[in-house]
């Protein structure tokens, strides 16, 4: 490390910003194109959002270990009120309602939850006695936090948010070393269960959409028409795209919301394979290196909710990219860090910044252990 | 990794320390799994099937439009157009991809101030059409109209505003029946051809007549228009364009300006005239009248008017011209005096008209009941006598009459580019077995020289007889110029044949015959002709005068000139006109235009002013009251509109199947409406022995009234 670079700079675990600004940076120039050439009105919002959250995440890294412990819970309950809130706002203004307008801002309390849940089960895996872990007491508890929060986003309905919860939850349980026997039954009570929720659970939208993913050519103008230009957009692309600028399937209005959804295919259309590759690649750095911060670190907590925000990320990347390529129905998930939403990149930041705070926790273990 | 319930009881804190490294490293190795799934997925888009893609998302951005090429022109034989091209602005739907059908139309119907009726005949079509089919909503639009929808086009998928061409018929019901009219393809006619260009919107192909026939030769090759468009529909920019080749011309044998004449002459009749050209067929003019307009019949048929043309009684539907079957009546006597002259009968040989003739024991009258007097042919011919023609029919029999009807044309069927032609009856003794099962009477002889009886023929058919009679030519009708049409063979009558009918034939109009005011107020131009009065019920139902407009008596008149040198033959049938009276002023006017055009408008304008306007203002104010008057009430447009014609051809078919009421028995011939005939007011008794006919014959009972009657007759 050069002493030329001060201290606090250099302390900052570059190795994930360097990709992270890349990204961020590449993602502003495809919303630029995507509004047609202009910074407005998306390219510069997502820029001064991700500035703004980027000074949060910094924050977030002075918390102390034992401050989010004291907090872990708190905030889980706040979230899980908002939400509450926005069930009640909703039954009582008719209809379903995913935000609340706080008046300065228009929160989703269900994008929240996301990073809140890792944060509770990682809180909660922590105080378990490792002698109950297969126990019931390892496994009711946590299932109640987690799927009182899933049930109500369940009702908004948003099926996509839904499983992303259960996603982050179960990793957090899995990787806390809970019996791997009941990830099993778990998988195949889930397989057996699925189809009935399928027919019995789902809105028929969804349903439909389910539908159309498995043959989006059956209805090439309806719903299958999101897939089936999402594909020929990054078809089109090829290997080197069409250039900047030049994608017609976003700038003729041919690629349903190419600034959020399918920014992914807007990018692929223009910068081809190589771009899409890049932005692969960038995921694959950010994600290894969250979970190597989780690896590094000795308590369990940290190791925890550090893995559990990385398997939020991914199952936001996952989902999204596999949504454009037509691997998955189409679910309404954007893409971290390109997409153009402040939620989405709040979440998304929340998770960055946890990440770095359990780094600088990382840190000043290691640090003390030197000098000890 | 499975642990029973003996492993739980070990469980510690560096037990779960290693299952978080190996269990993150598992996790790592699916994201790192997901990562290499979702580049090959990528890969395999992006690089294998990047054709396909290139394709797709060019067929989305770029739009091919076609542009329907012009149309070519339908000429008279001077190159005036009888159909022509009009820039205009129009507007198409398209329904699959309309998101509101109804509510579009509304909007539409607002914007362009269509009226209730049309807007009604469009969603009407709208149900109907097939999902490709492009519905036109309205044409000929102004500017403005057309600038309206095209801003707010993104808020009307579907909706299709173009400048474009529209079909023009100039003289607009004048040619109705000879050209036909355009309009857009139907699903039938889509499937048939396969052509895409058929669907595509304000492309229109031939429906009827000229149009119909020469479809492919009018058609032209169409343009391409390539431009990129938003998902919405949007034009963002023109990327290249191509020209449409117009269709080639299709160069007819009418006179323009003969023809509107003609049909406007008709005037409140229902008829038709037919004028040829005598030296090489050609068919000058062709009217049939009452008529449609094939203007507005392109813009698409409205059920209102449609609903008018079909409740009337005088079938502006049909084409007369080839559809209309008549019974000759007297026009037949030329014709039949040449078959008598090339059975070698001397024209000078002469009969006594008393008024009537007995064979066996009945009694055949003539149309003058007190009886011509000595009559040789050519009196025979200019004043009509039955009498005459009853005489040598029975002595030279109808295997004379019956081939020479035909090679003068009748019952023949022309080689013509038309949609169909009736081609009548020429009866025989063994037509008549096989048709009926029944004996050739002596009677049938005797109606058959008077055209009437089983005698059907179209005007077309009269025109060709009237040529072929004057020239001695065998003149094959025709419609379109073609200077490699052989030159008409020869009829091989005797020239001496020819002249005694054509001087006969003049004497009808120029001498003591029975159509002196058909004389053409033109000097040194003698018309000839031969008047004839067709009865469509016997005596006791009508007079054959007055009364129910549809049993009154058909006039007819064949006539040519100049007498001596033909130049011009043709024939004129008027519906129920009440006799000759109503056709040979019509034909007289026809002939006095060719010769001296000015003469002829003054006469036309004059008995225009009585009529209340020319035949399109007619038709025009016609269609106003009746849609006025009609309201919903009306009956909808056939959905395949090769039907609209269809019911009527199937109609007149079926009448010309049914065997005429007056067929079967002789018939009693109307007087015909000579200058003289005024003054042929017989008393009963002048006729030569009334016989007992036979008691279906109503003849010796109406003789009485018919006598009464002369002076309603034309005087």
């Amino acid at each position: 490390m050069s002493s030329v670079v001060p201290a606090p700079i250099a302390r900052q675990p570059w190795s994930m910003l360097f990709p992270l600004i890349t990204l961020i940076a590449f993602g502003a120039a495809v919303l630029y194109s995507a509004a047609g050439g202009s910074m407005q009105p998306y390219a510069q919002s997502h820029l001064v959002r991700f500035a703004l959250f980027l000074v949060m995440a910094a924050i977030m890294t002075r918390f102390s270990r034992q401050w989010v412990k004291f907090l872990a819970y708190p905030i889980y309950g706040i979230v899980l009120l908002l939400l509450v809130a926005v069930e009640a706002i909703g039954a009582i203004g008719g209809g379903s309602q995913r935000w609340l307008n706080l008046g300065f801002i228009v929160l989703q309390p269900s994008e929240l939850m996301k990073p809140a849940i890792v944060l509770a089960l990682a809180r909660f895996y922590d105080t378990l006695p490792p002698g109950m872990t297969g126990s019931w007491r390892a496994i009711v508890p946590a299932g109640v936090l987690l799927f009182a929060p899933v049930c109500l986003v369940l009702l908004q309905p948003d099926l996509g948010t839904s499983l992303a919860l259960i996603f982050g939850g179960a990793i957090v349980m899995f990787l806390a070393g809970l019996p791997l026997r009941w990830f099993v039954i778990g998988a195949l009570g889930a397989a057996i269960a699925a189809p009935l929720a399928f027919f019995f659970g789902l809105q028929e939208y969804q349903q439909r959409r389910v539908f159309t993913f498995l043959d989006p050519e059956s209805d090439p103008l309806g719903s299958g028409y999101h897939i089936t230009q999402s594909k020929i957009a990054i078809g089109s692309g090829g290997l080197f795209g069409k250039g900047f600028n030049e994608g017609s399937q976003s700038h003729l209005n041919y690629l349903p919301e190419p600034h959020t959804d399918f920014v992914f295919a807007t990018m692929a259309e223009e910068w081809g394979l190589i771009g899409g590759l890049v932005v692969i690649g960038i995921f694959v750095l950010i994600l290894g290196w969250g979970l190597r911060v989780a690896r590094q670190s000795s308590d369990r907590f940290a190791s925890l909710l550090a893995a559990g925000m990385v398997a939020t990320i991914f199952f936001y990347v996952v989902i999204n990219l596999m949504m454009v390529m037509g691997l998955a129905p189409v679910v309404g998930i954007p893409l971290p860090f390109m997409s153009h939403g402040g939620s989405s990149m709040l979440t998304n930041m929340l998770c960055i910044g946890a990440l770095m705070m359990v780094n600088s926790w990382n840190r000043s273990r290691r640090a003390r252990s030197f000098s000890a | 990794m499975i642990f029973g319930k003996r492993g739980r009881e070990v469980v510690s804190s560096s037990i779960l320390q290693n299952r978080f490294d190996r269990r993150t490293f598992a996790l790592g190795a699916v994201q790192g799994g997901f990562a290499l799934l979702l580049a090959g997925r990528m890969s395999y888009i992006a690089i294998a099937e990047n054709k396909k893609y290139e394709l797709e998302s060019e067929s989305n951005r770029v739009n091919l439009s076609l542009i329907p090429p012009r149309r070519g022109w339908i000429l008279d034989r001077n190159n005036a157009p009888l159909a022509s091209n009009r820039a205009d602005f129009r507007v198409d739907v398209i329904p699959e991809r309309m998101d509101d059908p109804e509510g579009t139309i509304d909007q539409l119907a607002e914007l362009l101030a269509l009226d209730p009726a049309r807007v009604a005949d469009v969603k009407s079509k709208l149900a109907e059409a097939r999902n490709f089919q492009p519905v036109e909503v309205a044409s000929g639009l102004d500017y403005d109209q057309f600038a309206a929808i095209s801003v707010r086009l993104p808020d009307f998928p579907g909706v299709v505003p173009q400048r474009g061409f529209s079909r023009y018929y100039p003289t607009g019901p004048a040619v109705g029946h000879l050209i036909g009219y355009v309009g857009a393809a139907s699903a039938e006619e889509f499937e048939e051809d396969g052509n895409p260009i058929l669907i595509t919107p304000g492309y229109k192909i031939g429906k009827d007549g000229l149009e119909k026939q020469f479809e492919q030769r009018l058609r032209g090759v169409p343009g391409a228009r390539r431009v990129e468009v938003t998902a919405s529909g949007r034009i963002v920019r023109d990327l290249a364009t191509r020209e449409d080749i117009q269709g080639n011309p299709v160069r007819t044998t009418i006179d323009g300006p003969l023809q509107d004449y003609a049909a406007r002459r008709l005037g409140l009749e229902s008829g038709s005239v037919v004028v040829m050209d005598c030296r090489t067929g050609d068919l000058l003019c062709m009217s049939s009248m009452p008529s449609f307009d094939p203007n507005s019949f392109s813009d698409g048929i409205g059920s209102v008017e449609y609903s008018m043309l079909r409740e009337d009684e005088r079938v502006p539907l049909r084409n007369k011209v080839l559809k209309g079957l008549y019974p000759p009546g007297s026009t037949v006597k030329p014709m039949v005096s040449m078959a008598f002259l090339e059975a070698g009968l001397d024209p000078a040989a002469t009969v006594f008209c008393g008024g009537g003739l007995r064979v066996g024991n009945r009694v055949f009258r003539c149309w003058k009941r007190g009886g011509h007097g000595t009559v040789d042919m050519a009196k025979g011919i200019y004043q009509s006598c039955d009498v005459y023609f009853y005489h040598f029919a029975q002595q030279l029999g109808m295997d004379v009459i019956a081939p020479m009807a035909k090679r003068c044309g009748m019952g023949q069927e022309f080689p013509l580019p038309v949609t169909s032609q009736f081609y009548g009856t020429v009866p025989d003794p063994e037509w008549k077995m096989r048709k009926y099962e029944r004996e050739w009477q002596p009677f049938d002889t005797v109606n058959a020289t008077i055209g009437q009886g089983y005698m059907l023929a179209s005007p077309l058919q009269l025109a060709v007889m009237s040529a072929r009679l004057a020239t001695g030519a065998k003149l094959m009708p025709r419609l379109i110029i073609n200077p490699n049409d052989p030159s008409p063979a020869s009829m091989n009558f005797s020239q001496d044949h020819v002249r005694t009918i054509q001087n006969a034939m003049s004497d009808v109009v120029n001498g003591p015959g029975t159509a002196g005011r058909a004389r053409i107020p033109i000097e040194g131009v003698n018309m000839a002709g031969k008047t004839g009065t067709a009865q469509v019920v016997s005596l006791s139902r009508s007079d054959g005068k007055t009364g129910n407009w549809k049993y009154r008596d058909h006039g007819l008149f064949i006539f040519f000139a100049p007498f001596n040198n033909p130049r011009y033959a043709g024939a004129v049938v008027i519906e129920h006109g009440g006799g000759s009276g109503a056709a040979y002023p019509i034909a007289r006017d026809v002939m006095t235009f060719m010769f001296d055009p000015q003469k002829g408008l003054d006469a036309l304008t004059e008995l225009e002013k009585g009529w209340g306007g020319t035949a399109q203002q007619r038709l025009n104010s016609k269609y106003a009251a009746y849609a006025a008057a009609a309201g919903e009430s009306v009956e909808p447009v056939p959905r395949r509109e090769a039907d609209i014609f269809a019911r009527v051809d199937a109609e007149a078919r079926a009448a010309a199947e049914r065997p005429s009421a007056l067929a079967d028995r002789p018939t009693t011939p109307r007087p015909e409406p000579g200058d003289e005939e005024g003054s042929a007011g017989p008393p009963p008794g002048t006729i030569a022995a009334p016989a007992p006919a036979p008691a279906r014959v109503p003849a010796p009972a109406q003789a009485p009234a018919a006598g009464a009657r002369p002076a309603a007759a034309t005087p």
